[in-house]
């Protein structure tokens, strides 16, 4: 591509003077990726708080949580969790977890940070954009967290927040009147931030890379963030407006969700002509690339970690890597229908849904066995993210392989809505990309901060966490071939009860994996500020955000403008001397992608 | 540490493979004969995704226990034959497997959705509500009596609407709290809510259909043992959700005689 070549602009904006554009209100990429990561640290031990509440609550329903009651004396009188004070708890930690910590961590947090860099760019391609993405996203989350705070409380009707229970307003329930409306603002705020996010990293991958950065000499990992944008810039584009259709239903009286001849809490309600399934669909239209969303960034970092600690390419390259994501993005569009196999739709569609979804496990198969295949003959080094990158490939196929249950609908009959599912999303979602956070954070901090993480306490943070997740999520399987209904908030029926033992259990699994992360946050905390000093290039990587300074300069090179001349991931190329070949270097390595 | 990764995976492993194995938390019995092929599916798919699944874990273990970086100096080798062969087995492998699986699958999908209930089925029309189920048996005349919302009012009983006042069919509507069949007669359901979408999931019989507001969706079963399983809500309806369940009860034709004689009453 003849943008490719061309030298990168210098760059037009000189750094920042003062505290609030430095640190603030920044245009550098750098700084926003980190203000990202850091909201996504926020959220993510709101949203593990909130978990803990939850297995507390399943566990042992009638033991009162400390301070609980003070937080909300309604929700929790006593400290002991009220049914519909659980279902808050659930809601707002699925949408905590999906779309700030999943979607701003490895996709806008790293992706802003490292994607300019690795492609040999100054900076993003519309700084004010990105600054603006980022503060749409803090005003989505300050929406959110308000929910808890208003007089009704939270919402209780899920992440996905079905139609007619999130429509209808106060009479479906608590948290249904205000607390509702503000998550669907919330969601929409997000949105905006997203599609301009998405935009940028797209507009950036294209027309930024600097001279010799082909597509196929792109790491994995910005292959990965740039499928991601699009996938993104799509998804968001209809999540967008049905959260605003909702927000009309609740507040404008309209029905696009609510069908007519309600009656909630013996009142006739005044609407008429509105589907709920219209719902559904917006949603999982948006919902399945969201799960993308959150695996495709985790896909391409590990992809990108993995070669630097085994020291040789991954197998097939970067080409069957970048296939393989390609393809799971393309097939992400085609699969929502999956969610709604027993939703009332035409059982036809299920057959119809069904066929993509298990094809989709073509190429998470094939890229599966490229990490594995390349771990054969290599010489790992077993390093903090190296464990990581082992871990994610470990769950990514616990729970790749329970989709196989799930994708079929003369099988989802029986474990939908269960625990098997819970089981599923968490392994291969949300375990797999949290993983990759981890992995990233371990790899990256030396560039991002300049300062070595604590290698010891990584390595038991790594081992506690992996067993720890295999605890609390693999005898949610077994709940759910049991028959376990998900989002209950106590165990009332018959069949349940002589599970409840499995659900103490996994409490305790949860709250002791939760105790080990604290490691993990004394080790970001402790080392971002007194850690070891790190080299420009301690991992001995090749790509080029190893070749800069840790922490890169404000823009990224010290006005070099870099060249491209190898593929991403040279490590032991025959007839050359070290073990790895930068891709700025000129020693002739062989191209092999 | 690639050794003790090694130990940990297949320890994993072994443990999580072994309660599936020795079915510590399983499925109930089932009483219909399509739950029974559901079985068969969720069995064949267990045992295809379980080799898979034990066998990459086990050898993701291997690698990293054999190949680990030592001070001994050797060179890097590369996978026997390169990608494509790993490419061409995971394409094969899986397609086959998802081929094999889609079309016994489909066919007890089908079996289960596009098959009309028999005609001598028995009619039952269930009304589901926050957070409870309603069964409505259309009585002697078996003519059930129309739905009329506005009339809803669970204080006098009117779970569904009826208007016995002008409608003589609905006169004679038997509306109970649990739903009471025949063993071995097909049984029709017609599915209602009167307001948010909820769930009609009875694990015995694999039967699971979402309860949506303004749609009427069949689901007919057979059911082939008497007793007594619950049927429970899964679609998150309200704050009562996780308390919102009734009875299905499975009963001799005698039974079910005697049963609808005594509500007729």
């Amino acid at each position: 591509m003849d943008n490719a070549q061309a030298a990168p602009a210098v760059h037009h904006l000189a750094p920042p003077e003062g505290f609030i554009r430095k640190y603030v209100f920044s245009l550098d990429h750098k700084v926003i990726g980190l203000q990202y990561y850091g909201l996504a640290l926020v959220a993510v031990f709101i949203g593990m708080v909130l978990s803990w509440l939850m297995r507390v609550h399943l566990g042992w329903p009638t033991l009162g949580i400390p301070l609980l009651d003070k937080l909300s004396p309604n929700g929790a009188p006593g400290g002991v969790i009220t049914p519909e004070y659980y279902l808050s708890l659930m809601t707002m930690h699925g949408t905590i977890m999906v779309f700030f910590v999943l979607t701003n961590a490895p996709f806008a947090g790293f992706g802003n940070y490292f994607l300019p860099i690795q492609i040999g760019a100054e900076d993003m391609a519309f700084p004010r954009f990105n600054m603006m993405s980022f503060w749409t996203t803090f005003v989505a989350f300050l929406v959110l967290i308000a929910a808890f705070f208003v007089a009704d409380g939270p919402p209780i009707a899920g992440w996905t927040s079905y139609a007619p229970l999130s429509a209808i307003g106060k009479d479906g329930g608590p948290g249904q009147a205000l607390g509702q409306t503000l998550w669907a603002a919330s969601i929409a705020i997000f949105c905006i931030g997203q599609l301009l996010g998405s935009l940028n990293f797209i507009a950036t991958t294209l027309d930024l890379r600097t001279k010799g950065m082909t597509l196929a000499r792109m790491p994995l990992s910005t292959w990965a963030w740039f499928i991601t944008a699009c996938i993104g810039l799509l998804a968001f584009a209809v999540l967008l407006p049905a959260c605003i259709l909702l927000i009309l239903d609740k507040t404008a009286g309209t029905s696009f969700f609510i069908p007519g001849g309600l009656v909630v809490s013996d009142n006739l309600q005044p609407h008429s002509g509105g589907s709920p399934l219209l719902w559904q669909h917006l949603f999982w239209f948006f919902g399945h690339p969201e799960v993308y969303i959150a695996i495709l960034p985790a896909i391409g970092i590990i992809s990108h970690i993995l070669p630097t600690f085994i020291r040789k390419p991954l197998l097939g390259g970067t080409r069957v890597l970048a296939g393989c994501m390609l393809g799971i993005a393309f097939l992400s569009y085609m699969v929502w229908g999956h969610h709604m196999f027993l939703s009332g739709m035409n059982p036809f569609s299920a057959l119809l849904f069904s066929v993509p979804t298990l094809i989709i496990t073509i190429p998470a198969t094939v890229a599966t066995l490229m990490w594995i295949g390349s771990l054969y003959g290599a010489k790992i080094r077993f390093t903090t993210p190296a464990l990581f990158c082992l871990g994610f490939i470990s769950v990514f196929i616990s729970g790749g392989i329970s989709g196989f249950f799930l994708a079929q609908p003369s099988i989802d009959v029986y474990l939908h809505a269960t625990y098997f599912v819970v089981a599923h999303f968490h392994f291969v979602m949300a375990v797999a990309a949290i993983f990759a956070i981890f992995g990233g954070t371990y790899f990256w901090a030396p560039k991002m901060f300049g300062r070595m993480m604590n290698e010891t306490l990584g390595k038991w943070h790594f081992w506690l966490t992996f067993i720890g997740v295999y605890a609390i999520f693999m005898p949610m399987h077994y709940l759910g071939l049991a028959g376990n209904v998900r989002r209950y908030s106590a165990f009332t029926d018959d069949y349940l009860i002589p599970l409840i033992p499995v659900h103490k259990f996994i409490t305790i699994a949860a709250l002791l994996t939760g105790a080990a992360q604290f490691i993990f946050f004394a080790n970001l905390f402790y080392s971002r500020f007194w850690g070891p000093k790190a080299s420009d290039n301690p991992w001995e990587a090749t790509t080029l955000e190893w070749d800069t300074t840790s922490p890169p300069p404000f823009d990224n090179f010290g006005g070099r403008h870099l060249t491209v001349l190898n593929a991403p991931y040279e490590y032991n190329v025959d007839g050359t001397k070290g073990d790895y070949i930068m891709q700025t270097s000129p020693e002739k390595a062989v191209e092999r992608t | 540490m690639g050794k003790l990764f090694a130990v940990v995976v297949i320890v994993i492993t072994v443990i999580s493979a072994y309660f599936v194995v020795v079915h510590r938390w399983w499925m109930p019995e089932t009483i219909t004969a399509i739950g029974a092929r559901v079985d068969h599916q969720l069995n064949e798919t267990m045992l295809e995704a379980g080799i898979l699944f034990v066998l990459s874990q086990i050898i993701l273990g291997v690698f990293a226990w054999r190949f680990g970086d030592t001070s001994t100096p050797r060179k890097i080798k590369h996978f026997p034959g390169g990608a494509m062969p790993l490419v061409i087995a995971g394409i094969a492998i899986v397609g086959l497997e998802i081929l094999a699986l889609s079309f016994v699958g489909s066919k007890v999908w089908a079996d289960m959705y596009f098959v009309p209930a028999p005609a001598d089925s028995l009619h039952v029309d269930v009304q589901a509500e926050q957070f409870a189920f309603y069964f409505r048996y259309p009585g002697p005349d078996g003519q059930f009596g129309s739905i009329h919302p506005e009339k809803i009012n669970d204080g006098n009983g009117n779970y569904f609407g009826l208007d016995p006042a002008n409608d003589v069919s609905a006169r004679d509507d038997i509306i109970v709290g649990s739903l009471t069949v025949p063993v071995n007669k097909p049984v029709l359901l017609t599915l209602h809510s009167k307001d948010m979408i909820h769930n009609f999931y009875v694990p015995e019989l694999r039967l699971q259909q979402d309860i949506v507001p303004g749609i009427e969706i069949p689901v007919h079963f057979t059911a082939t043992k008497t007793g007594k399983f619950e049927i429970v809500c899964t679609q998150l309806c309200g704050l009562g959700h996780y308390n919102m369940r009734a009875y299905l009860e499975v009963v001799s034709q005698d039974q079910y005689d005697q049963w609808l004689k005594s509500q007729s009453q």
